[in-house]
């Protein structure tokens, strides 16, 4: 079943591309159809499992084929609930990204689309692979269609956000396979057998200082992806360069995959060696959510502006990750979806805009409510989203992740806590120069069709469910978080905290409720 | 010299008749296709023969050739390849007005000089396997001789080659002075008794050294390369990438590893010195070519730099990667050549970056299979290249040596942005109209199918590389 997931995309992304030879609008349909199938077959799985999903099973499912014994490589493909959620959004995301293209490009439009279906496919196995090596190569096989999608369909400066993205995360990715390899060595060395396989290594005993090595070596692929300040320099480029596809795939998943990788590899691979920089990490990450959410502030150019939200959004995950507790983590897996959510959201207002009047540049805006009033609502809703407004994804998940870091970490909690009102301050400031406001020009623009009605009025019911019921989620996730709190607390003098927490995280719904 | 002794030389056999049964066929008439299909024949049919019979029959003639599983690997790499060559210089030289028949019997020799080269354990046997295959190299760079810089090519190449010659021999004769052999094994054994180096054998060996590097254009030996790239046919060009270079690799793997050079740690520092130069110095100056030949050239340096890592990594893992990193260079090689003389027309070849713009467009499978064989040199998943620098830097972390390994990202990055660079051009949208530039190629059928079948191959080894792992093993 799983690898399955995968071969549907690629071999959809293939024949889409053929057929646009002949017939655009079969090409559309075709990759259209392809993801919504993706999306069924994993929707299925929830609804299956998410009856039976208990603290002591997390892997719902799994698919070991060798590939090169040689080295001990398999083609290893596993499900877990955080796996589970990732490929939801992975694919919900997919579908929108189809959609919003429908009109947007209509150039070369069967390489597009094959772009864009081998970067879901990438993705998609980034997040259920089980062999490092399978790993590192999903990780890299995803970058280039992105690449062409920026650096093809992008706009003015397209070329050289394309080879910044490129570069940088290429760059970060060798030093991850360094570190794959010497994880590789040193198992295969104690052990007398060498293999990837991500369970067979989790065993793996290392010196201190050979561990921060290698942990190190993960976490420059993860961070520069992720990304966190003083290594996102190529983000606000490549978001804002992007067609909306791009951008919307790019803060929706790529990013999440930079997170989903230190829940997944960095802490439980190198607990202590995790812990050792722990205080490090969320500095960094408080660091960049001020320095995101001020820069965001003073963007004039609408994704420039989205883009920056992006960095200081993620600072939030590095803060939760690093909190080492199972309520922050929670908080990070909420983030990793509401800021898919909110934020591909905010892209695609912007491209929807930039179709109708061409600029981004939200000082040449302004007074557009009375004429595109549902835009208007859809835009309100995921801006306070962005800012953290109380009964939207977004708050449940920046509260948990707060939550969870007071208990580690007070100075840089308060820090952090003054981030979200700055988020405030540029998340009105959208609105203010967009919508409300006088009209400096005499723009004409209809409102929104119904293929975007389509797309942004489900991305608003996914919001404010995740906003009011979050229970769902927490639940799957749920046994990940705790194995990973699990592998985390082993060697360290955290235990005793949060044992006390993980009856805090049921005991969550009720309060949260109040808004 | 037994029977045997002659069966097991077949394959040199069959490549010197083939030569002289074109010399014939010419005096009789002129024929480029009759031609042709001679040289394809001869060398499936040596191959066929390589792949059958001699990887059974391991052999060793005394005291100048051996054909062990190494060797036999090695022909049967050098054959294939040859044939590859073989078959994109027919639709190159179709179109161009010089004599072309003479070409198949230098590009046969040249095979046969590196055939001589990978199965040589004699100092003889290295030194007449070397100059058949410069010899004729010296003729096939010039061979299109009414281009402007195709004798400057081959002059450059003809006196370089000469000098680097005569490092070897005098590396040689001090060498052979010293420990009365010029037989590796005799070599190996008396440096052994002698526990400490003499002067004069190291001083062979640097000179050695210089000769050695000078054929596999590694820093500081590289002056030739980007020259002689650029002046010689394209076919021509990709032979010189692979094979001659591939030769010496494997001819380098043997010595040392008969000689037991690990152990001696300046040989070892000297070779770390060339990879890390070669590197760099290869990358860095390829970064700023508009002229695609001479990128390939500079790239070429950086990825002997990459062979030499694994090279230097040593023991049984060091030496698959040589031997996989090559396989894997290889084809990527011949594809990106094969492209290029593809694209090329009788008046020039596709060398300047502005060929290339829009190609996708206007010619897509090219342009794709291009940037396939682009994205295999970068090293990136999916292609044969990648699984050859996953191996190097196995290779490299396996026996721990952290400065090369580190230096080998580095340097996949700086190369990364000028593979990028090519591929971002052949996707760029905007055309400019330039029609008097514009090359004209005819499209062969045969070119075709090398190509597909060479980026299948590409994309075969890259996602399931397995077998060709599994083989690779067997033979050494």
């Amino acid at each position: 079943m799983l690898p399955l997931l995968i071969i549907i995309l690629l071999t959809g992304g293939i024949a889409a591309g053929i057929i646009a030879y002949w017939n655009q609008a079969a090409c559309r349909w075709l990759s259209l159809i392809t993801v919504v199938v993706d999306f069924a077959i994993i929707l299925f799985i929830w609804i299956e499992e998410g009856l039976s999903m208990t603290l002591t099973d997390s892997w719902l499912r799994d698919s070991h084929i060798p590939w090169i014994p040689s080295f001990g490589i398999s083609f290893h493909l596993a499900l877990d609930g955080l796996s589970l959620l990732m490929l939801v959004l992975t694919f919900f995301l997919g579908i929108l990204a189809v959609l919003i293209s429908w009109k947007e490009i209509q150039y070369r439009v069967g390489f597009f689309h094959f772009n864009l279906l081998w970067v879901l496919a990438g993705i998609t196995g980034v997040f259920l692979t089980m062999d490092l090596f399978l790993f590192y190569f999903f990780w890299e096989v995803m970058l280039i269609p992105m690449y062409f999608l920026i650096g093809i369909w992008g706009h003015e400066n397209r070329q050289y956000a394309a080879y910044k993205f490129f570069i940088f995360t290429q760059a970060s990715g060798l030093l991850m396979l360094l570190a794959i390899l010497g994880l590789y060595f040193i198992h295969g060395e104690q052990t007398g057998i060498y293999s990837f396989d991500y369970f067979a290594l989790l065993n793996t005993t290392l010196s201190p200082d050979t561990a921060r090595w290698l942990m190190l070596g993960f976490l420059a692929a993860f961070i520069v992806k992720l990304p966190v300040v003083p290594l996102h320099t190529w983000l606000p480029d490549a978001h804002t360069e992007a067609p909306t596809a791009g951008s919307l795939l790019l803060a929706g998943l790529l990013l999440k995959t930079g997170a989903y990788g230190l829940i997944r590899f960095v802490i439980p691979l190198f607990p202590s060696a995790a812990q050792s920089i722990a205080p490090w990490a969320m500095l960094l990450g408080v660091v960049g959510i001020l320095y995101g959410a001020i820069q965001a502030y003073s963007q004039t150019d609408f994704k420039r502006l989205v883009a920056y939200t992006s960095v200081s959004h993620m600072g939030f995950i590095m803060l939760g990750v690093f909190s080492f507790n199972e309520l922050a983590t929670q908080g990070v897996v909420m983030q990793m979806i509401t800021h898919g959510i909110s934020t591909g959201a905010l892209f695609i207002l912007a491209g929807i805009l930039y179709e109708r009047i061409h600029t981004r540049d939200i000082t040449q805006m302004g007074g557009l409510w009375s004429k595109v009033p549902f835009m208007g609502v859809a835009a309100m809703v995921f801006v306070m989203a962005s800012l953290g407004l109380p009964g939207l994804g977004n708050f449940v998940a920046e509260f948990l992740i707060l939550v969870g870091s007071w208990q580690a970490n007070q100075p840089l909690t308060i820090l952090a806590t003054a981030g979200l009102v700055v988020a405030t301050a540029y998340s009105l400031r959208i609105m203010q120069k967009v919508y409300l406001g006088s009209s400096m020009q005499g723009y004409i623009l209809t409102d929104l069709s119904l293929r975007e009605k389509l797309i942004l009025v489900p991305m608003c019911i996914v919001i404010i469910w995740l906003g009011l019921f979050p229970q769902q989620v927490i639940n799957t996730a749920r046994s990940t978080v705790a194995n990973t709190m699990h592998a985390g607390n082993h060697a360290t003098i955290h235990q005793k905290q949060d044992q006390e927490e993980v009856p805090n995280t049921s005991a969550f719904n009720t309060e949260r409720r109040e808004p | 010299m037994t029977i045997y002794d002659m069966i097991s030389l077949a394959p040199l056999w069959i490549l010197s008749s083939a030569a002289i049964l074109i010399f014939f066929s010419i005096s009789i008439k002129r024929n480029h296709k009759v031609i042709f299909v001679i040289t394809v024949l001869s060398l499936m049919a040596d191959f066929a023969f390589v792949s059958t019979y001699s990887i059974h029959h391991l052999h060793s003639i005394e005291p100048l050739l051996v054909i062990d599983g190494f060797g036999v690997f090695n022909i049967g790499l050098i054959l294939l390849t040859t044939l590859v060559v073989t078959l994109i210089s027919y639709a190159y030289f179709e179109q161009r007005e010089e004599r072309k028949e003479e070409y198949y019997i230098l590009m046969i020799l040249a095979a046969l000089g590196a055939i001589m080269l990978v199965i040589s354990k004699h100092f003889v046997s290295l030194f007449l396997g070397l100059e058949i295959l410069s010899v004729s190299l010296y003729a096939l760079i010039a061979y299109l001789r009414k281009r402007e810089r195709s004798d400057e090519a081959g002059i450059k190449y003809l006196i370089l080659a000469a000098f680097s010659s005569a490092f070897l021999l005098f590396g040689m004769a001090l060498v052979y002075a010293t420990t009365g052999s010029m037989e590796f094994a005799g070599i190996a054994a008396w440096i052994t008794r002698a526990h400490e180096m003499p002067v004069m054998v190291i001083t062979g060996f640097g000179m050695m050294i210089v000769g050695i590097g000078f054929k596999l254009g590694i820093v500081p030996f590289h002056m030739w390369a980007p020259d002689v790239y650029e002046g010689s046919p394209a076919p021509v060009t990709a032979f010189i990438a692979t094979v001659s270079k591939g030769g010496m690799i494997a001819l380098l793997v043997r010595f040392f590893n008969t000689l037991n050079g690990y152990q001696y740690t300046t040989f070892m520092l000297v070779f770390t010195i060339l990879a890390i130069a070669s590197m760099f110095i290869g990358n860095i100056l390829a970064l700023r070519q508009n002229n695609v030949k001479r990128l390939l050239a500079y790239s070429s340096i950086a990825h002997l730099g990459y062979v030499l890592v694994a090279f230097l990594a040593g023991e049984k893992l060091g030496m698959e990667a040589v031997i996989f990193y090559l396989v894997a260079y290889f084809i990527t090689t011949l594809g990106a050549f094969g492209i290029l003389a593809t694209l090329s027309d009788k008046d020039r070849d596709a060398e300047l970056l502005e060929d290339y713009r829009g190609l996708l467009w206007k010619r897509p499978l090219t342009a794709i299979v291009f940037s396939a064989m682009l994205l295999s040199l970068a090293g990136i998943p999916l292609t044969a290249g990648f699984v050859g620098k996953f191996y190097v830097i196995a290779a490299g972390i396996h026996t721990h040596r952290w400065l090369l390994v580190i230096i080998l990202v580095i340097n996949s990055v700086i190369g990364l942005y000028y593979y990028i660079k090519l591929i971002a051009v052949m996707f760029d949208q905007k055309q400019e109209p330039r029609p008097s530039q514009d090359l004209h190629p005819l499209v062969y059928i045969v070119s075709s199918v090398t190509m597909a079948i060479l980026v299948l191959s590409l994309f075969w080894i890259g996602v399931n590389p397995e077998g060709m792992m599994t083989l690779i093993r067997s033979v050494l």
